[in-house]
């Protein structure tokens, strides 16, 4: 019985890698089982190299595993740079006509790739084909099953007397998927079940791709060798969802009440804006319908702008961007800030400096996040470490965002946005708004923008609200919100705002501002994505009997110094994991705590962290054989 | 009790220079919305960066000061959101059309129903004197250490352009005829844009309010003063698309830009384009959402005692394993 397995497929951009792949994991969802996949792709619109792997599971996963199980190519590339990820006695389905294939000429390789590879062949004494990388991987042990791809459809279209299908290469991803669903002897209604499904805006389309994922599907039962594999089919977990990972801030964001998002495209943040138009028309309770504009605006600074606009006449409002689209943002953040307007800034990480990595994975806009602006001004950044927490981190931030009239910067990145997971259905009586001081009348005609209370906070005015008339200006202002340069009322404002960090300290639950997984004499402290590879990495030393401490930051400004110094007491040695070169919550450790951690386990290839690489890593530690800082550098 | 122009006046110190040409449009946007009788809190003033963008403070509405360049981003945000409000942006020449530009052009691809003036002087006179879009090439004025070297942009062409529904022209020292205008600007339905020709007495001594009044240019026979500015509603110049016609929009267009480059000897001021067959943004949203106009953002109730009332249900048993 198999409990765990990898299975990927790869493909030029375009080729439906992603339907592919989705397909997969409907039907192994659909089998009770545990999803966890990702997407890697290029930063390319046709033809570079993009692969899905998927790994399902018995047991809940939050991450993917080093290598393949078994891997689905239809391309010469893939088999190039994927043969290598393919475990001890796992399974290659290829299209048989790409054997001749020499290195040469696949023209998207980059060349430093092609020496490797060009090296690796020749020190093995093969010739540079994809024939000579096969044979490499036979003598690894995997089991190789070769079919004509286009022999199939040819096939297909007699059988269905359709001779355009004859050259539907684009249907080559339903081929390989279900090949490879017939050699492992999945229920083949299952199958169709989810072709359907997944082409269910056009019928026609259905029906021709579900005849050809039948025609592929008994072709590999007929003739592919057996290997022996069975998954057994179980039960499906109540409320389970599949999920990609934008879902969960798009989601949290409708049901927080967030009704106005403006953004400018960029990789990865779009699909949250692209989903919340989609369903841009809302079910309310005992209500109208309700609705949520969404703007595609000019550049990020309209963005913001317009966010900001909307949230002063009372909306709760929204921007999604990244790196690059959230640097334009500072100048209308310091704004937000010294205006106390709450806004939501939803910043998916990729990897930078600059366009950097522009469709991979990154956490190094930390400090970005924490200390971009002009001046000095209270904010809020926090994070989120799965498609579920940021579902509820989503309705936790517009909730910060009222009660504190602080802008609020939510970090999520590309791991989790191009990741599709199982989790629990997102429940929705955890949910509760609060919108701080927000008036909805004001009777006397004596209203003041920024009178000075007891706990900073100002009771909060909106355009167009009868007597609640209120002037804002990026200049220090008086309690009104007239300009003022004054040097007394400066040092009163600045006490206004800046006061805010401990309040919201003192007010944030801590439960809401650091989790505590597990404790060990090894702690481990990381934030964001990280958070599933972790854990599954923790689970597996745990089975060894070793046990791992783990604590994740939420709130990473204002930094909860306190807290985390009482966490850490227990704990001998620190350990820090993060996705980016200089370890940026290490020194926000060693700036608020005046301690280094003891190690550092870094990634920044682009590529996300698995869980057996810091399996692997974490061993190392605990066996005291580990450099200070572990760079961590697997994936294509 | 009905408003009068006292009732949109704060008492804020205003510091422009005396003199200074903003004072008319100051006073133009009072006089507007008092003889329009806008309720004050229905109203919001968004400004943009300089000496103009102090205006919000002087204007006992809401006022909303905003950063360079960045006026109508806010500005759009807050009317798409609360399509109730009146709104009025004021910026310079420098943050509309140089910092700002990108955003003008957006604008006027949008059509938002609000009204955005700029006060024009051809400098940027807070940071003392340097060369603004709209100076002329090769002009030197008094703070510029040599001739400014590019070509000027022309607002009203631009807005035209850029698909703004309404473009006039006012000159600060007509406040009648400038408040008429912003009138028909407010009232237009559409993004109307008015370009404000307003002398900066310290940084521009070029396009003084002695040059506009053609005080260096006497007629000979009356010994008067020849004016600069004449009125296109004292002309038979029609500013009107009356339908929905290539030609006549193509006619109007044409005869706007061309009206507007006419410089020096004569400038005209007035209404040199109005089209509101071109849908508003407030159309264009109701397309998709048809409630927009009556529930919009702001006026949407998101919970109960706290807990949201927005289903998702939905949404949640479509991703259902």
């Amino acid at each position: 019985m198999v409990t765990d397995f990898t299975w990927m497929i790869g493909g030029p951009q375009g080729s439906g890698v992603e339907t592919a792949a989705n397909i997969f994991s409907q039907v192994f969802s659909k089998m009770g089982y545990q999803i966890f996949g990702k997407r890697e792709y290029y930063s390319n619109i046709k033809g570079e190299h993009s692969y899905f792997a998927v790994r399902v599971s018995e047991k809940q996963i939050r991450s993917s595993v080093k290598g393949t199980n078994m891997l689905i190519a239809f391309d010469a590339e893939t088999i190039f740079r994927h043969v290598d990820d393919v475990l001890e006695n796992g399974i290659i389905i290829y299209d048989s006509t790409l054997e001749n294939v020499k290195v040469s000429d696949v023209i998207t390789f980059d060349n430093d790739f092609k020496e490797r590879l060009g090296n690796l062949l020749k020190s093995k004494n093969k010739e540079d084909t994809v024939k000579g990388i096969l044979e490499l991987a036979s003598e690894n042990g995997a089991s190789i099953h070769s079919v004509s791809f286009r022999s199939l459809l040819t096939e297909l279209s007699e059988k269905l007397e359709n001779p355009r299908i004859k050259n539907m290469s684009r249907m080559f991803n339903v081929l390989g998927v279900s090949l490879s669903l017939g050699l492992l002897m999945i229920p083949s209604e299952k199958l169709a079940e989810s072709v359907n499904s997944i082409f269910s805006k056009k019928k026609s389309i259905a029906e021709m791709n579900v005849s050809a994922a039948n025609f592929a599907y008994n072709y590999a039962t007929a003739k592919f060798d057996n290997i022996g594999l069975k998954f057994e089919e179980k039960e499906i977990e109540e409320n389970t969802l599949l999920v990609q990972g934008y879902y969960g801030t798009s989601i949290g964001k409708i049901i927080a009440g967030c009704r106005f998002q403006s953004y400018y495209p960029i990789t990865p943040a779009t699909d949250e804006s692209n989903f919340l138009e989609t369903n841009e028309i809302l079910e309310i309770n005992e209500d109208r319908p309700g609705s949520t504009l969404v703007i595609q605006t000019e550049d990020e600074i309209s963005a913001i702008g317009m966010a900001i606009g909307s949230s002063l006449t009372g909306v709760r409002s929204a921007t999604c961007t990244s790196g690059p689209g959230f640097v334009l943002m500072i100048e209308c953040l310091s704004w937000a800030g010294i205006n106390e307007v709450p806004v939501v800034i939803t910043f998916y990480q990729r990897s930078g400096p600059s366009t950097g990595l522009p469709t991979r994975h990154g956490q190094d806009d930390l400090m970005c996040a924490i200390n971009s602006g002009v001046g000095e001004f209270p904010r809020i950044v926090y994070a989120s470490g799965s498609v579920s927490d940021s579902f509820y981190d989503t309705t936790q931030v517009f909730n910060y965002a009222d009660i504190f009239q602080v802008p609020v910067i939510h970090m999520m990145d590309k791991f989790i946005a191009s990741s599709v997971t199982t989790c629990q259905r997102f429940d929705e009586t955890r949910v509760n708004i609060d919108r701080g001081k927000l008036l909805n009348e004001i009777s006397s005609d004596n209203y003041k923008r920024f009178e000075h209370t007891e706990d900073g906070l100002s009771p909060r005015s909106k355009l167009g609200l009868e007597n609640g008339i209120f002037w804002n200006t990026g200049d220090e202002s008086d309690v009104q919100g007239h300009i003022s340069e004054d040097p007394v009322n400066r040092v009163q404002m600045m006490d206004k705002r800046q006061s805010r960090l401990d309040y919201i300290l003192e007010k944030i639950p801590e439960s809401e501002q650091i989790v505590k997984h597990s404790e060990g004499d090894f702690c481990i402290v990381s934030w964001g994505s990280t958070q599933g590879p972790i854990l599954d990495a923790i689970e597996m030393l745990k089975n060894e009997g070793i046990d791992i401490g783990f604590i994740e930051i939420k709130l990473l400004e204002p930094f909860p110094k306190e807290l985390l110094k009482k966490s850490f007491s227990n704990s001998k040695t620190i350990i820090d994991i993060e996705a980016n070169y200089t370890g940026q919550l290490g020194s926000l450790i060693r700036q608020n705590l005046e301690k280094d951690p003891d190690y550092y386990i870094l990634k920044f290839t682009g590529r996300p962290m698995t869980c057996t690489e810091l399996y692997d890593t974490l061993k190392k530690i605990v066996n005291d054989t580990a450099e200070k800082r572990e760079v961590l550098t697997y994936g294509a | 009790m009905a408003l009068k122009i006292g009732d949109y006046k704060t008492d804020v110190h205003n510091d422009w220079c005396p003199g200074c040409g903003d004072f008319g449009i100051v006073n133009s946007i009072q006089m507007a919305l008092a003889e329009m009788e806008i309720p004050r809190h229905q109203t919001a003033i968004f400004s943009g960066i300089g000496c103009s963008g102090k205006t919000s403070h002087f204007i006992n509405v809401f006022g909303v000061h905003t950063l360079h360049g960045r006026v109508l981003t806010f500005a759009q945000g807050a009317k798409i959101s609360n399509p109730n409000l009146e709104i009025i942006a004021v910026g310079g020449d420098g943050d509309g059309l140089g910092i700002g530009a990108g955003h003008f052009v957006a604008a006027g691809r949008r059509n938002v129903d609000m009204t955005y003036i700029i006060f024009d002087n051809a400098v940027y006179g807070l940071t003392k004197g340097q060369a603004s879009p709209t100076l002329k090439l090769g002009e030197k004025t008094k703070s510029l250490p040599t001739p400014n070297t590019n070509y000027n942009v022309n607002p009203i062409g631009l807005a035209i352009a850029s698909g703004f529904t309404f473009a006039a022209r006012g000159y600060s020292y007509d406040v009648r005829q400038l408040k008429d205008l912003i009138i028909a600007a407010v009232n237009h339905k559409g993004l109307a844009f008015v370009d404000v020709l307003q002398p900066c007495p310290t940084y521009n001594d070029i396009n003084t309010k002695d040059w506009f009044s053609g005080v260096d240019r006497i007629d000979e026979t009356t010994k008067k003063a020849m004016p600069r500015i004449y009125k296109l509603e004292d002309t038979d110049y029609d500013p009107v698309v009356h339908y929905s016609d290539e030609t006549e929009l193509n006619q109007k267009k044409t005869q706007a830009i061309v009206k507007s480059l006419e410089w020096d000897e004569k400038i005209p001021t007035g209404i040199f384009y109005k089209n509101e067959l071109i849908t508003p943004y407030t159309r264009r949203l109701t397309d998709k959402i048809p409630n927009y106009i009556e529930n919009p953002s702001a006026l949407q109730n998101i919970s109960k005692n706290n807990v949201p009332i927005t289903k998702i249900n939905q949404i949640l048993d479509s991703y259902k394993v």
